[in-house]
Protein backbone atom coordinates (compact mmCIF):
# COMPACT_ATOMS: atom_id res chain seq x y z
CA UNK A 1 0.00 0.00 0.00
CA UNK A 2 1.10 3.44 -1.17
CA UNK A 3 0.83 5.01 2.56
CA UNK A 4 1.73 8.54 1.22
CA UNK A 5 -1.19 8.14 -1.28
CA UNK A 6 -3.75 7.08 1.41
CA UNK A 7 -2.95 9.76 3.63
CA UNK A 8 -2.81 12.62 0.91
CA UNK A 9 -6.52 11.07 0.12
CA UNK A 10 -7.65 11.31 3.52
CA UNK A 11 -6.95 15.37 3.90
CA UNK A 12 -8.01 15.67 0.26
CA UNK A 13 -11.46 13.79 0.65
CA UNK A 14 -12.58 15.19 3.64
CA UNK A 15 -11.89 18.87 2.30
CA UNK A 16 -13.72 17.99 -0.62
CA UNK A 17 -16.67 16.28 0.88
CA UNK A 18 -17.26 18.33 3.57
CA UNK A 19 -16.83 21.57 1.04
CA UNK A 20 -19.41 19.79 -0.82
CA UNK A 21 -22.10 19.89 1.70
CA UNK A 22 -21.75 23.17 2.86
CA UNK A 23 -21.86 24.70 -0.86
CA UNK A 24 -25.14 22.53 -0.66
CA UNK A 25 -25.91 25.32 1.29
CA UNK A 26 -25.76 28.19 -1.01
CA UNK A 27 -28.69 30.22 -1.50
CA UNK A 28 -30.74 28.63 1.22
CA UNK A 29 -29.29 29.93 4.17
CA UNK A 30 -30.59 31.16 7.11
CA UNK A 31 -29.70 34.68 6.90
CA UNK A 32 -27.35 36.44 4.39
CA UNK A 33 -24.55 37.20 6.52
CA UNK A 34 -24.90 33.15 6.91
CA UNK A 35 -25.25 32.25 3.21
CA UNK A 36 -22.26 34.39 2.47
CA UNK A 37 -20.31 32.66 5.50
CA UNK A 38 -21.14 28.82 4.22
CA UNK A 39 -19.91 29.65 0.75
CA UNK A 40 -16.62 31.24 2.08
CA UNK A 41 -15.76 28.31 3.96
CA UNK A 42 -16.96 26.05 0.79
CA UNK A 43 -14.91 27.88 -1.01
CA UNK A 44 -11.78 27.51 1.12
CA UNK A 45 -12.45 24.00 1.65
CA UNK A 46 -12.58 23.06 -1.97
CA UNK A 47 -9.34 25.23 -2.69
CA UNK A 48 -7.59 22.88 -0.40
CA UNK A 49 -9.32 20.22 -2.03
CA UNK A 50 -7.51 21.00 -5.01
CA UNK A 51 -4.22 20.98 -3.12
CA UNK A 52 -4.29 17.83 -1.96
CA UNK A 53 -5.87 15.70 -4.23
CA UNK A 54 -2.89 17.18 -7.24
CA UNK A 55 -0.32 16.19 -4.68
CA UNK A 56 -2.13 12.61 -3.81
CA UNK A 57 -1.86 12.18 -7.73
CA UNK A 58 1.62 13.41 -8.46
CA UNK A 59 2.56 10.79 -5.50
CA UNK A 60 0.33 8.27 -7.00
CA UNK A 61 2.05 8.73 -9.86
CA UNK A 62 -0.40 7.16 -12.83
CA UNK A 63 -1.72 10.41 -14.13
CA UNK A 64 -4.68 10.95 -12.35
CA UNK A 65 -5.44 14.76 -11.62
CA UNK A 66 -7.48 16.19 -8.82
CA UNK A 67 -10.18 16.30 -11.19
CA UNK A 68 -9.81 12.70 -11.89
CA UNK A 69 -9.78 11.92 -7.84
CA UNK A 70 -12.71 13.60 -7.24
CA UNK A 71 -14.72 13.23 -10.17
CA UNK A 72 -13.98 9.30 -11.13
CA UNK A 73 -13.03 7.10 -7.98
CA UNK A 74 -16.55 5.60 -6.37
CA UNK A 75 -16.99 5.56 -2.66
CA UNK A 76 -15.94 2.39 -1.72
CA UNK A 77 -11.91 4.56 -2.74
CA UNK A 78 -13.03 7.92 -0.76
CA UNK A 79 -10.91 8.22 2.34
CA UNK A 80 -13.14 11.10 4.11
CA UNK A 81 -14.55 10.64 8.04
CA UNK A 82 -17.75 9.50 7.98
CA UNK A 83 -18.66 12.95 9.83
CA UNK A 84 -18.30 14.84 6.86
CA UNK A 85 -20.84 12.98 4.63
CA UNK A 86 -23.47 12.80 6.77
CA UNK A 87 -26.11 15.05 5.49
CA UNK A 88 -26.83 18.52 6.22
CA UNK A 89 -30.57 18.57 8.05
CA UNK A 90 -30.10 21.48 9.54
CA UNK A 91 -28.49 24.39 9.82
CA UNK A 92 -27.86 23.51 13.34
CA UNK A 93 -26.41 19.93 12.75
CA UNK A 94 -24.22 21.72 9.67
CA UNK A 95 -22.75 24.16 12.17
CA UNK A 96 -21.42 21.85 14.71
CA UNK A 97 -20.42 19.29 12.33
CA UNK A 98 -18.48 22.01 10.96
CA UNK A 99 -17.31 22.78 14.22
CA UNK A 100 -16.49 19.78 15.44
CA UNK A 101 -14.12 19.06 12.31
CA UNK A 102 -12.41 22.78 12.83
CA UNK A 103 -11.66 21.69 16.33
CA UNK A 104 -9.50 18.83 14.84
CA UNK A 105 -8.26 20.59 11.78
CA UNK A 106 -6.52 23.20 13.90
CA UNK A 107 -4.12 21.28 15.90
CA UNK A 108 -3.53 18.89 12.75
CA UNK A 109 -3.01 21.22 10.39
CA UNK A 110 -0.67 22.77 13.14
CA UNK A 111 1.62 19.68 13.29
CA UNK A 112 1.24 19.11 9.52
CA UNK A 113 2.96 22.40 8.93
CA UNK A 114 5.76 21.27 11.05
CA UNK A 115 6.22 17.76 8.43
CA UNK A 116 9.15 16.72 7.33
CA UNK A 117 7.50 16.38 3.75
CA UNK A 118 7.76 20.24 2.38
CA UNK A 119 4.88 19.80 0.54
CA UNK A 120 3.08 18.94 3.33
CA UNK A 121 3.63 21.36 5.15
CA UNK A 122 2.80 23.78 2.55
CA UNK A 123 -0.72 22.99 2.26
CA UNK A 124 -1.09 22.36 5.99
CA UNK A 125 0.34 25.95 6.34
CA UNK A 126 -1.98 27.45 4.11
CA UNK A 127 -5.14 25.84 5.09
CA UNK A 128 -4.26 26.21 8.72
CA UNK A 129 -5.07 29.82 8.02
CA UNK A 130 -8.17 29.20 6.92
CA UNK A 131 -9.32 26.67 9.66
CA UNK A 132 -8.34 29.64 12.44
CA UNK A 133 -11.17 31.19 11.43
CA UNK A 134 -13.69 28.77 10.79
CA UNK A 135 -12.80 27.45 14.19
CA UNK A 136 -13.49 30.79 15.66
CA UNK A 137 -16.74 31.31 13.87
CA UNK A 138 -18.34 27.94 14.04
CA UNK A 139 -17.30 27.53 17.95
CA UNK A 140 -18.82 31.24 18.42
CA UNK A 141 -22.31 30.04 16.38
CA UNK A 142 -22.56 26.34 18.54
CA UNK A 143 -21.94 28.63 21.46
CA UNK A 144 -24.59 31.32 20.15
CA UNK A 145 -27.11 28.60 18.79
CA UNK A 146 -26.69 26.44 22.04
CA UNK A 147 -27.60 29.33 24.57
CA UNK A 148 -29.87 31.55 22.67
CA UNK A 149 -33.39 29.62 22.84
CA UNK A 150 -34.91 27.05 24.69
CA UNK A 151 -35.84 25.46 21.16
CA UNK A 152 -32.46 26.04 19.71
CA UNK A 153 -30.90 24.42 22.86
CA UNK A 154 -33.12 21.71 22.00
CA UNK A 155 -31.90 21.84 18.28
CA UNK A 156 -28.49 21.44 19.11
CA UNK A 157 -28.57 18.90 21.45
CA UNK A 158 -29.99 16.66 19.39
CA UNK A 159 -27.58 17.73 16.73
CA UNK A 160 -24.88 16.54 18.80
CA UNK A 161 -26.36 13.28 20.02
CA UNK A 162 -26.96 12.35 15.99
CA UNK A 163 -23.18 13.92 15.27
CA UNK A 164 -21.22 12.59 18.43
CA UNK A 165 -20.62 8.71 17.54
CA UNK A 166 -19.06 10.07 14.10
CA UNK A 167 -16.79 12.00 15.82
CA UNK A 168 -14.54 9.40 17.29
CA UNK A 169 -13.02 7.89 13.97
CA UNK A 170 -10.42 10.94 13.30
CA UNK A 171 -8.59 9.30 16.27
CA UNK A 172 -8.52 5.50 15.27
CA UNK A 173 -5.08 5.22 14.42
CA UNK A 174 -4.25 2.70 11.58
CA UNK A 175 -1.12 1.68 10.01
CA UNK A 176 -1.59 4.11 7.62
CA UNK A 177 -1.38 6.62 10.56
CA UNK A 178 1.82 4.94 11.96
CA UNK A 179 3.83 4.82 8.60
CA UNK A 180 3.10 8.69 8.31
CA UNK A 181 4.47 8.73 11.93
CA UNK A 182 7.24 6.89 11.38
CA UNK A 183 8.45 8.96 8.07
CA UNK A 184 7.82 12.34 9.95
CA UNK A 185 5.15 13.50 7.71
CA UNK A 186 2.42 13.75 10.12
CA UNK A 187 1.61 12.68 13.94
CA UNK A 188 -0.78 9.72 15.57
CA UNK A 189 -4.23 11.72 15.10
CA UNK A 190 -4.56 10.15 18.77
CA UNK A 191 -1.84 12.46 19.60
CA UNK A 192 -4.18 15.47 19.59
CA UNK A 193 -7.62 13.68 20.53
CA UNK A 194 -6.76 15.37 24.17
CA UNK A 195 -6.60 18.90 22.61
CA UNK A 196 -9.56 18.29 20.51
CA UNK A 197 -11.79 17.29 23.42
CA UNK A 198 -10.74 19.91 25.72
CA UNK A 199 -11.59 22.76 22.95
CA UNK A 200 -14.74 20.83 21.95
CA UNK A 201 -15.47 20.77 25.97
CA UNK A 202 -15.19 24.30 26.94
CA UNK A 203 -17.10 25.02 23.74
CA UNK A 204 -20.40 22.63 24.74
CA UNK A 205 -20.49 24.05 27.68
CA UNK A 206 -20.41 27.30 27.14
CA UNK A 207 -23.46 26.33 24.82
CA UNK A 208 -25.16 24.51 27.76
CA UNK A 209 -24.82 21.10 25.56
CA UNK A 210 -24.40 18.08 27.06
CA UNK A 211 -21.79 15.68 25.84
CA UNK A 212 -23.30 12.28 25.41
CA UNK A 213 -22.17 9.47 27.35
CA UNK A 214 -21.24 6.89 24.94
CA UNK A 215 -17.70 7.04 23.64
CA UNK A 216 -18.71 4.60 20.65
CA UNK A 217 -17.47 5.71 17.37
CA UNK A 218 -18.56 4.64 13.84
CA UNK A 219 -15.33 3.92 11.83
CA UNK A 220 -15.36 2.97 8.04
CA UNK A 221 -14.70 6.26 6.33
CA UNK A 222 -11.11 6.92 6.46
CA UNK A 223 -9.91 3.70 5.13
CA UNK A 224 -12.60 3.00 2.97
CA UNK A 225 -14.09 -0.03 4.69
CA UNK A 226 -17.66 0.94 5.71
CA UNK A 227 -19.08 4.22 4.21
CA UNK A 228 -22.53 5.81 5.18
CA UNK A 229 -25.32 5.27 2.33
CA UNK A 230 -25.20 8.95 2.07
CA UNK A 231 -21.78 9.56 0.41
CA UNK A 232 -23.38 7.86 -3.06
CA UNK A 233 -26.03 9.97 -3.52
CA UNK A 234 -23.76 12.56 -2.90
CA UNK A 235 -21.21 11.12 -5.63
CA UNK A 236 -24.34 10.23 -7.95
CA UNK A 237 -25.23 14.25 -7.70
CA UNK A 238 -20.88 15.37 -7.59
CA UNK A 239 -20.12 13.19 -10.21
CA UNK A 240 -22.91 13.20 -13.25
CA UNK A 241 -21.14 15.13 -15.37
CA UNK A 242 -18.22 13.47 -15.66
CA UNK A 243 -19.48 10.12 -15.73
CA UNK A 244 -22.38 10.35 -18.13
CA UNK A 245 -20.06 12.50 -20.74
CA UNK A 246 -16.37 10.64 -20.17
CA UNK A 247 -14.67 12.38 -23.52
CA UNK A 248 -15.89 15.92 -22.69
CA UNK A 249 -13.85 18.83 -21.76
CA UNK A 250 -15.85 21.65 -19.51
CA UNK B 1 -31.45 45.29 -14.16
CA UNK B 2 -33.05 42.98 -11.86
CA UNK B 3 -35.96 45.64 -12.04
CA UNK B 4 -38.64 45.41 -14.48
CA UNK B 5 -42.31 47.52 -14.91
CA UNK B 6 -41.28 49.77 -11.86
CA UNK B 7 -44.55 51.99 -11.18
CA UNK B 8 -43.27 55.58 -10.40
CA UNK B 9 -45.30 57.12 -7.72
CA UNK B 10 -47.46 59.94 -7.93
CA UNK B 11 -45.89 62.35 -5.80
CA UNK B 12 -48.13 65.27 -3.64
CA UNK B 13 -45.42 67.68 -2.51
CA UNK B 14 -44.84 71.54 -2.22
CA UNK B 15 -44.12 72.55 -5.72
CA UNK B 16 -41.39 75.02 -4.99
CA UNK B 17 -39.40 72.05 -2.92
CA UNK B 18 -40.43 69.82 -6.08
CA UNK B 19 -38.81 72.54 -8.44
CA UNK B 20 -36.07 73.06 -6.23
CA UNK B 21 -35.27 68.61 -6.18
CA UNK B 22 -35.60 68.58 -9.33
CA UNK B 23 -32.97 71.19 -10.26
CA UNK B 24 -30.75 69.51 -8.11
CA UNK B 25 -30.98 66.32 -10.07
CA UNK B 26 -30.89 68.09 -13.12
CA UNK B 27 -27.37 69.47 -11.69
CA UNK B 28 -26.43 65.99 -11.23
CA UNK B 29 -25.59 66.15 -7.87
CA UNK B 30 -26.40 63.19 -5.79
CA UNK B 31 -29.66 62.87 -3.62
CA UNK B 32 -28.27 61.59 0.20
CA UNK B 33 -30.47 59.62 2.71
CA UNK B 34 -30.54 62.53 5.12
CA UNK B 35 -31.48 64.92 2.37
CA UNK B 36 -35.48 66.07 1.42
CA UNK B 37 -37.01 64.08 -0.99
CA UNK B 38 -40.44 64.04 -2.44
CA UNK B 39 -42.42 60.89 -1.07
CA UNK B 40 -43.13 59.35 -4.52
CA UNK B 41 -38.85 59.58 -4.75
CA UNK B 42 -38.51 57.38 -2.26
CA UNK B 43 -41.32 55.14 -2.94
CA UNK B 44 -40.12 54.28 -6.75
CA UNK B 45 -36.74 54.00 -5.96
CA UNK B 46 -37.87 51.57 -2.58
CA UNK B 47 -39.57 49.70 -5.00
CA UNK B 48 -36.62 49.42 -7.57
CA UNK B 49 -33.82 48.70 -5.70
CA UNK B 50 -35.74 46.02 -3.71
CA UNK B 51 -36.99 44.35 -6.25
CA UNK B 52 -33.14 44.50 -7.88
CA UNK B 53 -32.33 42.80 -4.16
CA UNK B 54 -34.90 40.20 -4.48
CA UNK B 55 -33.62 39.56 -7.99
CA UNK B 56 -29.97 39.01 -6.46
CA UNK B 57 -31.52 37.14 -3.68
CA UNK B 58 -33.63 35.02 -6.08
CA UNK B 59 -31.23 34.84 -8.51
CA UNK B 60 -29.14 32.55 -6.62
CA UNK B 61 -31.51 29.77 -6.77
CA UNK B 62 -31.04 28.90 -10.80
CA UNK B 63 -27.16 29.02 -10.74
CA UNK B 64 -27.84 27.62 -7.25
CA UNK B 65 -29.05 24.91 -9.10
CA UNK B 66 -26.01 23.47 -10.52
CA UNK B 67 -23.03 24.17 -7.48
CA UNK B 68 -23.53 20.46 -6.48
CA UNK B 69 -22.87 19.23 -10.09
CA UNK B 70 -20.42 21.56 -11.32
CA UNK B 71 -18.23 19.01 -13.40
CA UNK B 72 -14.90 20.47 -12.30
CA UNK B 73 -13.30 21.72 -8.88
CA UNK B 74 -12.44 25.07 -10.77
CA UNK B 75 -15.81 25.31 -12.25
CA UNK B 76 -17.57 24.38 -8.70
CA UNK B 77 -15.07 26.60 -7.04
CA UNK B 78 -16.27 30.06 -9.98
CA UNK B 79 -20.26 28.78 -9.34
CA UNK B 80 -19.85 29.21 -5.76
CA UNK B 81 -18.23 32.50 -5.45
CA UNK B 82 -20.51 33.59 -8.43
CA UNK B 83 -23.63 32.61 -6.24
CA UNK B 84 -21.71 34.24 -3.15
CA UNK B 85 -21.27 37.03 -5.00
CA UNK B 86 -25.09 37.65 -5.89
CA UNK B 87 -25.66 37.36 -2.40
CA UNK B 88 -23.69 40.08 -1.75
CA UNK B 89 -25.03 42.53 -3.99
CA UNK B 90 -28.42 41.69 -2.63
CA UNK B 91 -26.93 42.57 0.89
CA UNK B 92 -25.65 45.59 -0.50
CA UNK B 93 -29.16 46.66 -1.96
CA UNK B 94 -30.91 45.74 0.68
CA UNK B 95 -28.57 48.34 2.66
CA UNK B 96 -29.07 50.84 0.30
CA UNK B 97 -32.84 50.63 0.24
CA UNK B 98 -32.67 50.69 4.51
CA UNK B 99 -31.37 54.18 4.30
CA UNK B 100 -34.75 55.08 2.51
CA UNK B 101 -36.57 53.63 5.80
CA UNK B 102 -37.59 49.97 4.93
CA UNK B 103 -36.23 47.11 6.39
CA UNK B 104 -34.59 44.27 4.97
CA UNK B 105 -36.63 42.20 7.09
CA UNK B 106 -40.01 44.08 5.93
CA UNK B 107 -38.84 43.84 2.44
CA UNK B 108 -38.38 40.13 2.45
CA UNK B 109 -41.83 39.84 4.08
CA UNK B 110 -42.89 41.56 1.07
CA UNK B 111 -40.94 39.22 -1.24
CA UNK B 112 -42.19 35.94 0.20
CA UNK B 113 -45.94 37.25 0.06
CA UNK B 114 -46.09 38.33 -3.38
CA UNK B 115 -46.11 42.06 -2.93
CA UNK B 116 -43.00 42.72 -3.97
CA UNK B 117 -41.25 41.05 -8.02
CA UNK B 118 -38.20 39.83 -8.95
CA UNK B 119 -36.86 39.85 -12.76
CA UNK B 120 -38.64 37.32 -14.98
CA UNK B 121 -36.18 36.02 -16.00
CA UNK B 122 -35.24 33.88 -12.50
CA UNK B 123 -38.56 31.86 -13.89
CA UNK B 124 -37.08 30.12 -15.97
CA UNK B 125 -35.21 26.95 -15.53
CA UNK B 126 -31.48 25.93 -15.62
CA UNK B 127 -31.89 22.49 -17.46
CA UNK B 128 -28.30 21.49 -18.36
CA UNK B 129 -24.34 22.80 -17.47
CA UNK B 130 -24.51 25.18 -20.52
CA UNK B 131 -26.85 27.16 -18.91
CA UNK B 132 -24.15 27.90 -16.64
CA UNK B 133 -22.55 29.71 -19.27
CA UNK B 134 -26.14 31.27 -20.78
CA UNK B 135 -26.49 32.63 -17.84
CA UNK B 136 -23.11 34.09 -17.31
CA UNK B 137 -23.37 35.30 -20.78
CA UNK B 138 -26.62 36.63 -21.37
CA UNK B 139 -28.33 37.16 -18.07
CA UNK B 140 -25.55 38.98 -16.45
CA UNK B 141 -24.61 40.93 -20.02
CA UNK B 142 -28.46 42.20 -20.00
CA UNK B 143 -27.93 42.97 -16.46
CA UNK B 144 -24.56 44.90 -17.23
CA UNK B 145 -26.41 47.12 -19.92
CA UNK B 146 -28.95 48.53 -17.15
CA UNK B 147 -26.63 48.74 -14.49
CA UNK B 148 -23.24 50.58 -15.74
CA UNK B 149 -25.65 53.83 -16.52
CA UNK B 150 -27.43 52.81 -13.20
CA UNK B 151 -24.05 54.12 -11.70
CA UNK B 152 -24.72 57.67 -12.56
CA UNK B 153 -28.17 57.54 -10.74
CA UNK B 154 -29.35 60.27 -8.99
CA UNK B 155 -29.49 58.51 -5.27
CA UNK B 156 -25.73 58.21 -3.95
CA UNK B 157 -26.20 55.20 -1.93
CA UNK B 158 -27.77 53.18 -4.84
CA UNK B 159 -25.47 54.59 -7.44
CA UNK B 160 -22.28 53.40 -5.17
CA UNK B 161 -23.49 49.90 -5.00
CA UNK B 162 -23.41 49.73 -8.62
CA UNK B 163 -20.19 50.73 -8.66
CA UNK B 164 -19.29 47.55 -7.21
CA UNK B 165 -21.52 45.32 -8.20
CA UNK B 166 -20.79 46.22 -11.90
CA UNK B 167 -17.21 45.10 -11.36
CA UNK B 168 -18.31 41.90 -9.86
CA UNK B 169 -20.82 41.35 -12.97
CA UNK B 170 -19.02 42.23 -15.53
CA UNK B 171 -16.60 39.34 -14.44
CA UNK B 172 -19.22 37.13 -14.29
CA UNK B 173 -20.49 37.62 -17.77
CA UNK B 174 -16.58 36.53 -18.99
CA UNK B 175 -16.56 33.64 -17.04
CA UNK B 176 -20.02 32.61 -18.38
CA UNK B 177 -18.62 33.38 -21.91
CA UNK B 178 -16.12 31.02 -21.22
CA UNK B 179 -17.66 28.30 -20.27
CA UNK B 180 -20.15 28.96 -23.75
CA UNK B 181 -16.31 28.58 -25.43
CA UNK B 182 -15.36 25.31 -23.89
CA UNK B 183 -18.98 23.86 -24.24
CA UNK B 184 -19.01 25.35 -28.16
CA UNK B 185 -15.21 23.62 -28.94
CA UNK B 186 -16.54 20.79 -27.06
CA UNK B 187 -17.93 17.35 -27.87
CA UNK B 188 -21.08 16.94 -29.93
CA UNK B 189 -23.27 16.70 -26.94
CA UNK B 190 -21.33 19.70 -25.71
CA UNK B 191 -22.12 21.49 -28.92
CA UNK B 192 -26.06 20.50 -28.57
CA UNK B 193 -26.40 21.63 -24.93
CA UNK B 194 -24.95 25.28 -25.91
CA UNK B 195 -27.50 26.01 -28.49
CA UNK B 196 -30.21 24.61 -27.01
CA UNK B 197 -29.27 26.94 -23.81
CA UNK B 198 -29.05 29.97 -26.00
CA UNK B 199 -32.31 28.92 -27.85
CA UNK B 200 -34.34 28.61 -24.39
CA UNK B 201 -32.67 31.89 -22.80
CA UNK B 202 -32.51 34.23 -25.39
CA UNK B 203 -36.02 35.51 -25.57
CA UNK B 204 -36.15 35.70 -21.71
CA UNK B 205 -32.91 37.50 -21.59
CA UNK B 206 -34.44 40.07 -24.28
CA UNK B 207 -37.51 40.66 -21.46
CA UNK B 208 -34.93 41.21 -19.00
CA UNK B 209 -35.31 45.22 -20.22
CA UNK B 210 -39.12 45.52 -19.57
CA UNK B 211 -42.66 45.70 -21.91
CA UNK B 212 -41.28 47.90 -25.35
CA UNK B 213 -41.58 51.44 -24.75
CA UNK B 214 -44.82 51.86 -26.69
CA UNK B 215 -46.39 50.00 -23.27
CA UNK B 216 -43.71 51.18 -20.76
CA UNK B 217 -46.10 53.66 -18.70
CA UNK B 218 -43.91 54.18 -15.91
CA UNK B 219 -40.71 55.64 -17.64
CA UNK B 220 -40.75 59.03 -17.97
CA UNK B 221 -41.14 60.53 -14.34
CA UNK B 222 -38.31 57.61 -13.34
CA UNK B 223 -36.58 59.19 -15.64
CA UNK B 224 -36.69 62.66 -15.18
CA UNK B 225 -35.77 61.84 -11.43
CA UNK B 226 -32.64 59.91 -13.06
CA UNK B 227 -34.02 56.55 -11.24
CA UNK B 228 -33.96 55.08 -14.27
CA UNK B 229 -31.10 56.22 -17.51
CA UNK B 230 -32.16 54.75 -20.35
CA UNK B 231 -35.39 53.18 -22.16
CA UNK B 232 -36.17 49.69 -22.11
CA UNK B 233 -36.19 49.62 -26.08
CA UNK B 234 -32.81 51.81 -25.92
CA UNK B 235 -31.07 48.99 -23.44
CA UNK B 236 -32.37 46.06 -25.31
CA UNK B 237 -31.26 47.10 -29.10
CA UNK B 238 -27.85 48.00 -27.63
CA UNK B 239 -28.24 44.39 -26.31
CA UNK B 240 -29.10 42.75 -29.51
CA UNK B 241 -26.12 44.54 -31.25
CA UNK B 242 -23.41 43.56 -28.99
CA UNK B 243 -24.77 40.31 -28.40
CA UNK B 244 -25.29 38.90 -32.11
CA UNK B 245 -21.24 39.15 -32.74
CA UNK B 246 -20.91 37.52 -29.81
CA UNK B 247 -22.83 34.68 -30.78
CA UNK B 248 -21.26 34.53 -34.17
CA UNK B 249 -17.99 34.40 -32.53
CA UNK B 250 -19.63 31.33 -30.49
CA UNK B 251 -20.64 29.60 -33.84
CA UNK B 252 -24.38 29.51 -32.03
CA UNK B 253 -27.11 30.55 -34.15
CA UNK B 254 -29.75 33.11 -31.83
CA UNK B 255 -33.27 31.46 -32.32
CA UNK B 256 -34.82 34.37 -34.43
CA UNK B 257 -35.17 34.51 -38.56
CA UNK B 258 -35.47 38.16 -38.14
CA UNK B 259 -32.40 39.17 -36.40
CA UNK B 260 -30.36 40.91 -39.33
CA UNK B 261 -28.09 43.89 -39.63
CA UNK B 262 -29.81 47.24 -40.76
CA UNK B 263 -27.69 49.19 -42.82
CA UNK B 264 -29.82 52.12 -42.11
CA UNK B 265 -30.73 52.24 -38.66
CA UNK B 266 -26.72 50.56 -38.26
CA UNK B 267 -28.64 48.39 -35.64
CA UNK B 268 -29.73 44.72 -35.78
CA UNK B 269 -33.17 44.39 -36.60
CA UNK B 270 -34.44 41.83 -34.29
CA UNK B 271 -38.26 39.83 -33.46
CA UNK B 272 -39.27 41.19 -30.05
CA UNK B 273 -40.26 38.87 -27.37
CA UNK B 274 -43.88 37.19 -26.62
CA UNK B 275 -45.22 39.93 -24.08
CA UNK B 276 -48.24 37.50 -23.42
CA UNK B 277 -45.54 35.20 -21.73
CA UNK B 278 -43.79 38.04 -20.27
CA UNK B 279 -47.02 39.16 -18.57
CA UNK B 280 -48.03 35.61 -17.62
CA UNK B 281 -44.71 34.84 -16.08
CA UNK B 282 -44.69 38.03 -14.17
CA UNK B 283 -48.45 36.90 -13.11
CA UNK B 284 -46.98 34.12 -11.25
CA UNK B 285 -47.32 31.77 -14.31
CA UNK B 286 -43.87 30.95 -15.14
CA UNK B 287 -42.04 27.47 -14.96
CA UNK B 288 -40.42 28.23 -11.68
CA UNK B 289 -41.92 30.63 -10.31
CA UNK B 290 -44.25 28.52 -7.43
CA UNK B 291 -40.72 26.54 -7.15
CA UNK B 292 -38.77 30.02 -6.54
CA UNK B 293 -40.87 31.28 -4.06
CA UNK B 294 -41.48 27.82 -2.19
CA UNK B 295 -37.23 27.36 -1.61
CA UNK B 296 -36.97 30.71 -0.43
CA UNK B 297 -39.88 30.97 1.75
CA UNK B 298 -38.45 27.04 3.02
CA UNK B 299 -35.08 29.12 3.60
CA UNK B 300 -36.80 31.99 5.43
CA UNK B 301 -39.21 29.25 7.92
CA UNK B 302 -36.38 27.28 8.29
CA UNK B 303 -33.86 29.92 9.12
CA UNK B 304 -36.46 31.86 11.61
CA UNK B 305 -34.95 29.74 14.70
CA UNK B 306 -31.38 30.47 14.06
CA UNK B 307 -32.18 34.21 13.78
CA UNK B 308 -34.09 34.24 16.52
CA UNK B 309 -31.39 32.45 18.67
CA UNK B 310 -28.40 34.62 17.70
CA UNK B 311 -30.86 37.46 18.68
CA UNK B 312 -31.81 35.79 21.78
CA UNK B 313 -27.66 35.19 22.61
CA UNK B 314 -26.50 39.10 21.71
CA UNK B 315 -30.01 39.99 23.77
CA UNK B 316 -28.04 37.91 26.70
CA UNK B 317 -24.99 39.22 26.39
CA UNK B 318 -25.94 42.78 25.93
CA UNK B 319 -27.29 42.24 29.63
CA UNK B 320 -24.34 40.79 30.88
CA UNK B 321 -22.22 43.22 29.93
CA UNK B 322 -24.50 45.58 31.58
CA UNK B 323 -25.12 43.99 34.48
CA UNK B 324 -21.58 43.63 34.31
CA UNK B 325 -20.92 47.55 34.41
CA UNK B 326 -23.44 48.21 36.99
CA UNK B 327 -21.93 46.19 39.44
Amino acid sequence: MNHLFEFLLRQGDNALVLGHRMSEWCGHGPALEEDIALANTALDLIGQTRLWLELAGDVEGKGRDADALAYLRDAYDFRNLLLLEVPNKDFGHSILRQFLFDAFQVPWLTELSQSDDERVAQIAAKSHKEALYHLDRSAETVIALGDGTQQSNQRMQIALDYLWPYSGEAFADDETDVAMQEQGIAPLPSDIKEIWHDRVNAVLEKAQLQQPASDFAHKGGRNGACHTEHLGHMLATMQILQRSYPDAVW
Amino acid sequence: MYAQMIKSEATEDDPQRLAEFQARIDAGEKIEPKDWMPEGYRKTLIRQIGQHAHSEIVGQLPEGNWITRAPTLERKTNLLAKVQDEAGHGLYLYCAAETLGVSRDEMTEMLLDGRMKYSSIFNYPTLTWADMGAVGWLVDGAAIMNQVPLQRTSYGPYARSMVRICKEESFHQRQGFHIMMAMVKGTEAQKRMAQDALNRMWFPALMMFGPSDKDSVHSSQSMAWKIKMNTNDELRQKFVDETKPQADYLGLTIPDENLKWNEETGHYDYTEPDWNEFFEVIKGNGPCNADRIEARQKAWNEGAWVRDAMMAHAEKKRGAKANGAAQ
